[in-house]
């Protein structure tokens, strides 16, 4: 079953002194989300991601096309109860505390008193904020807000979540936090619908990817064969040069400073060239997991030459 | 739909209630009303008549002012901030978001114009050394102080739907100082003619107005207002906000949210 659904979306917004050009900002995006995926929508600043995500919420309205979300048009009512939304680099009433600020969303989302009143401070212990009292948000640092973000999205508990950019401006323990964060949402079942230009996040989080580029959509890949698409290899780092003449068999590449080796090999070799390593007592440095394919895929599909096709 | 509105009217006015500058402007009225018996060194036997004047325009024109410069910001700010696309993405309608905006001003407006209204009844305890029988029908300018709130919001509240706050401001400050002359002009219109007289008329009926709903010399000088009066422009504000809020309410609902 598909949770989102979107069929020949466009948007194009009037521009010049008399608004009588327009400029397309998304052109005819034809894409299906399943229900439990993690999805990234990955391309670079200005292709066309939050001009999708402002659509899908109703904040915008297209020239063209239409969506469905959990099977009902995108601006239906029961539609808005049952996802989740958190803006790029998002701004709440500073003037409330993290409580007030999820119970102000949770009312506006149709839950009781007494289920806020549960929820509220489950949530808020969920995203590790479970101790920061009634401090104003204009207090918070850039990754507390952040978590706030992601526990407004999520304060009504619903079943599709759209992110938009949730790891920019955040430093790395902060992008690894709101990771872990992603993760727990898929873990629990959730469909998760993620706008992303860093790929190493698209990487660890998605099941599939899909690249827009200047309005359109380049393609659609699914990453565990975007990992097994031949790309998939280990750079091994080891301490003894003369190992190198046996490993050769297992070997893509090699480079040699003095002792030091540096190699790449298959993942499927690793093993036996690790024990092979042990065998002519080499000593390790490090074993590094190499996945070059999503980045070789969005350049491929970002380059200028590349036609415009699904 | 009436939970979302309240929560939204409440969060307007805690906004509002949080933000210092409303408490500033309380204390500054408060020192205004204090500074009455200053007036009255200069004009001996006329403090209550100054009193009456001073507490009274001060109650209008602050909460005025108050409905301007809160008003210029509830849509913009909200879409500046982005605070906006996390209510809108939920089932929140775009009227609700607006009428919610709207109460809210509202109950700031009538908590703040309450608390200036005890302060100047207190000042008035103190001048006449108590209160009087004649003290009572000084309500009557507060409540239509009320009724000019409810059309400054609602144009303010259109003029931010749609424009930056700087013009809201402009558009909305134009509004109030001409609607204040409305009856001036409606003179003016009934002596015109031609197409200056039909431009005239069109104007004096369109622009909202407050002239009506200024009775503070009236009741300082002790003017009984008519029963008739109070009811006509209690339907007045009424039908003009709610015509002007629903305008606002149609320009959100095409508005594009960049």
């Amino acid at each position: 079953m598909h949770a989102i659904e979107i069929e020949g979306l466009s948007k194009s917004y009037s521009v010049g002194f008399l608004k009588k050009q327009l400029r397309p900002a998304l052109k005819g995006l034809t894409l299906a989300v399943n229900a439990g995926e993690t999805f990234g929508f990955l391309g670079p600043n200005g292709a066309g991601k939050t001009t999708t995500l402002k659509l899908l919420m109703g904040l915008i309205f297209p020239t063209a096309g239409s969506a469905t979300i959990l099977g009902k048009p995108y601006h239906d009512p029961d539609v808005r109860k049952r996802i989740g939304f958190l803006p790029e680099q998002p701004y709440f009433y500073d003037y409330l505390s993290a409580p007030e600020v999820l119970d102000y969303y949770g009312r506006l989302s149709g839950l009781s008193a007494s289920t806020r009143k549960q929820r509220v401070p489950e949530l808020l212990h969920q995203v590790g904020l479970g101790d920061v009292g009634n401090k104003q948000l204009r207090k918070f640092s850039k990754g507390m807000l952040q978590r706030v973000g992601i526990a407004q999205a999520i304060v009504h508990d619903p079943e599709v979540v759209f992110l938009d950019e949730p790891m920019s401006g955040l430093d790395p323990l902060g992008r690894h936090e709101i990771r872990e964060l992603i993760q727990g949402l898929k873990d629990a079942g959730k469909t998760v619908f993620f706008s992303t230009h860093i790929l190493s996040d698209a990487e660890a989080l998605c099941d599939r990817v899909a690249v827009v580029h200047k309005g359109e959509l380049r393609g659609v890949g699914v990453m565990k064969d975007l990992r097994s698409g031949g790309g998939d290899k280990s750079e091994v780092i080891w301490e003894g040069a003369a190992a190198l003449q046996v490993a050769q068999r297992f070997v893509l590449d090699s480079h040699v400073t003095g002792e030091l080796v540096r190699a790449t090999v298959k993942s499927t070799d690793l093993d036996s060239l690790l024990e092979l390593l042990r065998q002519q007592r080499a000593r390790l440095v490090s074993v590094t997991p190499l996945h070059g394919t999503l980045e070789e895929y969005f350049l491929a599909k970002t380059s200028e030459q590349e036609p415009a096709r699904v | 739909m009436t939970e979302r509105l309240s929560a939204i009217t409440l969060n307007t006015f805690r906004e509002a209630v949080r933000d210092r500058v409303l408490y500033n402007l309380i204390v500054f009225v408060l020192l205004l009303l204090a500074s009455a018996p200053l007036f009255s060194q200069i004009s001996i036997g006329m403090e209550r008549l100054i009193l009456v004047n001073v507490g009274l325009s001060s109650i209008s024109l602050f909460g005025v002012l108050i409905a301007i410069f809160i008003g210029i910001g509830l849509v913009s700010k909200e879409i500046e901030k982005k605070t906006l696309y996390t209510i809108l993405s939920r089932p929140v309608r775009r009227w609700e978001f607006i009428v919610g905006k709207y109460l809210g001003l509202m109950l700031t407006l009538t908590v703040n114009a309450l608390l200036m209204t005890l302060g100047f009844y207190i000042a008035l305890f103190i001048t006449d050394r108590g209160l009087h029988a004649g003290d009572a029908p000084l309500l009557v300018s507060v409540y239509f102080s009320l009724l000019q709130f409810l059309i400054v919001t609602a144009v303010t509240l259109l003029f931010s739907s749609f424009s930056t706050p700087i013009f809201s401001a402009i558009f909305a400050f134009a509004l109030f100082v001409i609607g204040t002359f409305a009856d001036d002009l409606r003179d003016f219109a009934s002596a015109a003619h031609g197409l200056t007289g039909l431009l005239a008329t069109g104007t004096a009926y369109l622009v909202p107005n407050f002239s009506t709903l200024n009775v503070i010399s009236r009741v300082a000088h002790d003017q009984r207002i008519a029963g008739a009066l109070i009811i006509y422009n209690s339907v007045y504000a009424l039908l003009y906000s709610a015509a002007v809020t629903a305008a606002a309410v149609l320009v959100f609902e095409r508005r594009n949210l960049k």
